[in-house]
């Protein structure tokens, strides 16, 4: 690791752990290494109290009571748990018969979140997938217009990964409390980022990770609300019932310490690093969109996080554009790197063209990014695009003042 | 994915950028063949000019390319081997030859492919305008 490192700009994929949070772990890889679980011995006593206390900085950090917490391996498995959990919970027909309930998400969701409901799907569940709008938020009356006599869950993502737009989670979770079903979030990009109140934000299951807010990876979490309603769900591990018998496993102590550790500092530090990082962001995309032609910021202009921005720039192609960025670590809507050379399905939901899909990076910063960082990338980006559209055959046909979009072009 | 140092090369300093003028210009000119090949949806266009002498002798060549790095080497690539060609000559270069020599891993085959069928269009192109007999018109088609 001793060559000269990127200067990093992919917080929204996963972030460094704080330094505070690694002192925090270490005991628990050494001298403290007892099981939780060890009920008789003081190595098991002292694993649990690191346990209870991360229980205590979690559930603080989102206004839950600490019992409604349940650790898992990260937000995959929060989120799988969660609507594979509560579909089966709470569905209408046993196994192997259809019409066993209705789940409401969205189209530019995670994976974590589509796959598991297309299982479900399979299994015998009814899914709408809403397409999101232009500007990629989901709206209450979106979700309204949807909801049927048989919908038992609704998974909204709070903040969406690719483009940081905010989804009007409180006012959904309001409506899913009155019409009795469900409300499930996948808080990934937006736990530890924005205050969150479950009990404001009308919140059944919250969904998030350690990595993405300065914790080890292999850690996350799921709020499982306990009263008003009390919900229940399906494990999907079995064994030694740990975590209230929803998530069995012997516990990753040093990890879920870690993420104790990283809710506590976020809680502190949230606001003025949102602060800076918003700064930041207004800085990229208004600096960028002087100094480069056709450019777009995807997604909602004010609904979005701090941490993210998602640009596209007109007739160059994202991969491309990373290469000429390669000291930045970024990412790209373009798919060109896989098989089936489609750009990002988020972007495309958002009826973003395919064109300015493959030609958008994705921007996420951190607490870390500093004032120096944002100028040198500005400055590489500009340097970078503009080298590239010298070669662009889409550049000099937007210059002769053809439409791109009216040629027919030989699609392969 | 780590790209190859030749890649990388021709990505900095890519040779034979450019055009023969603008795509009017290009269209009336006998000397000229051209050929777009790829899509903007796919992520990308490749753009080749050639000059060709009256002897079927490929003078110059021109790319342009809306794609990711191996697509760019690729067209750079391509540009350099056709130069001094006769167009049969031309014709007969291979994709393959075009992976091994920039290392192209397999999901980057598509942009050699792309290459090579830039090469067939651009000279259809040429034969079409000069009355010669051509193969399959593959060449991107301009809506008006």
């Amino acid at each position: 690791m001793n060559k000269p490192r990127p200067l990093y700009l992919d917080n929204a994929s996963t972030t460094r752990c704080d330094p505070r949070v690694v002192e925090v772990m270490l005991p628990y890889l050494t001298e403290a290494y007892g099981n939780s679980g060890s009920r008789n011995h003081a190595f098991g006593w002292e694993a649990e109290e690191a346990v209870e206390k991360a229980r205590e900085q979690s559930a603080a950090l989102i206004g839950a009571n600490a019992k409604e917490i349940i650790f898992t391996s990260g937000a995959t498995e929060s989120n799988n748990l969660a609507i594979k959990g509560a579909a089966n919970m709470y569905a209408k027909k046993p196994e192997g018969q259809t019409g066993r309930g209705h789940i409401i998400t969205a189209l530019h969701e995670h994976k974590a979140v589509l796959d598991p409901c297309k299982r479900l799907q399979k299994e015998g569940f009814d899914v709408t997938y809403l397409q999101p709008p232009a500007d990629g938020v989901i709206t209450v009356d979106m979700v309204a217009k949807e909801i049927r006599p048989d919908t038992i869950l609704v998974s909204i993502m709070w903040a969406n990964n690719e483009i940081g737009t905010i989804n009007e989670i409180p006012a959904i979770g309001k409506l899913c409390h009155d019409k009795e079903i469900i409300f499930h979030s996948d808080g990934t990009q937006w736990v530890g980022k924005m205050p969150t109140d479950v009990e404001r934000d009308n919140i059944d299951l919250l969904s998030w990770s350690g990595h993405k807010m300065y914790g080890p990876k292999g850690v996350g979490a799921l709020y499982v609300r306990r009263r008003k309603p009390r919900v229940r769900l399906e494990a999907i591990f079995d064994g030694g019932g740990q975590e209230r018998g929803m998530r069995s496993g012997t516990l990753n102590i040093s990890g879920i310490a870690g993420f104790g550790k990283a809710c506590e500092l976020c809680q502190h530090e949230m606001q003025a690093e949102g602060e800076r990082l918003l700064k930041f962001r207004n800085r990229l995309e208004t600096e960028l969109a002087k100094a480069i032609e056709v450019t777009q910021v995807n997604g909602n202009a004010s609904k979005r996080v701090p941490n993210i921005t998602n640009i596209s720039f007109g007739f160059v192609e994202g991969e491309s554009l990373l290469m000429g960025i390669k000291d930045i670590a970024c990412s790209s809507g373009s798919a060109c790197t896989s098989a089936s050379l489609e750009p990002s399905y988020v972007l495309k939901s958002l009826g973003v063209g395919d064109e300015l899909a493959h030609s958008s990076l994705r921007l996420s910063m951190s607490r870390w990014t500093t004032d120096k960082e944002i100028d040198y990338t500005i400055a590489s980006i500009t340097k970078a695009v503009l080298h590239l559209r010298k070669m662009s055959p889409l550049y000099d046909l937007f210059k002769e003042g053809v439409d791109i979009s009216k040629i027919q072009w030989q699609t392969h | 994915m780590a790209y190859s140092d030749k890649v990388i090369e021709h990505y900095q300093n890519p040779h034979n950028v450019g055009s023969f003028g603008s795509s009017k210009e290009v269209q009336a000119r006998k000397d000229v063949g051209v050929g777009i090949v790829g899509a903007p949806e796919c992520g990308d266009v490749m753009q080749l000019h050639i000059q060709v002498s009256d002897a079927g002798v490929i003078q110059d060549a021109k790319f342009k390319c809306f794609g990711c790095g191996s697509a760019i080497a690729s067209s750079s690539l391509a540009t350099e081997w056709i130069k001094g060609k006769t167009v049969d000559e031309a014709l007969a270069i291979k994709n393959t030859e075009i992976v091994e020599e920039l290392s192209l891993p397999p999901v980057k085959i598509h942009c050699s492919v792309l290459a090579e069928d830039s090469i067939r269009a651009a000279i259809e192109d040429w034969k079409k305008k000069n009355g010669h007999a051509t193969a399959v018109d593959t060449h991107a088609v301009h809506a008006h």
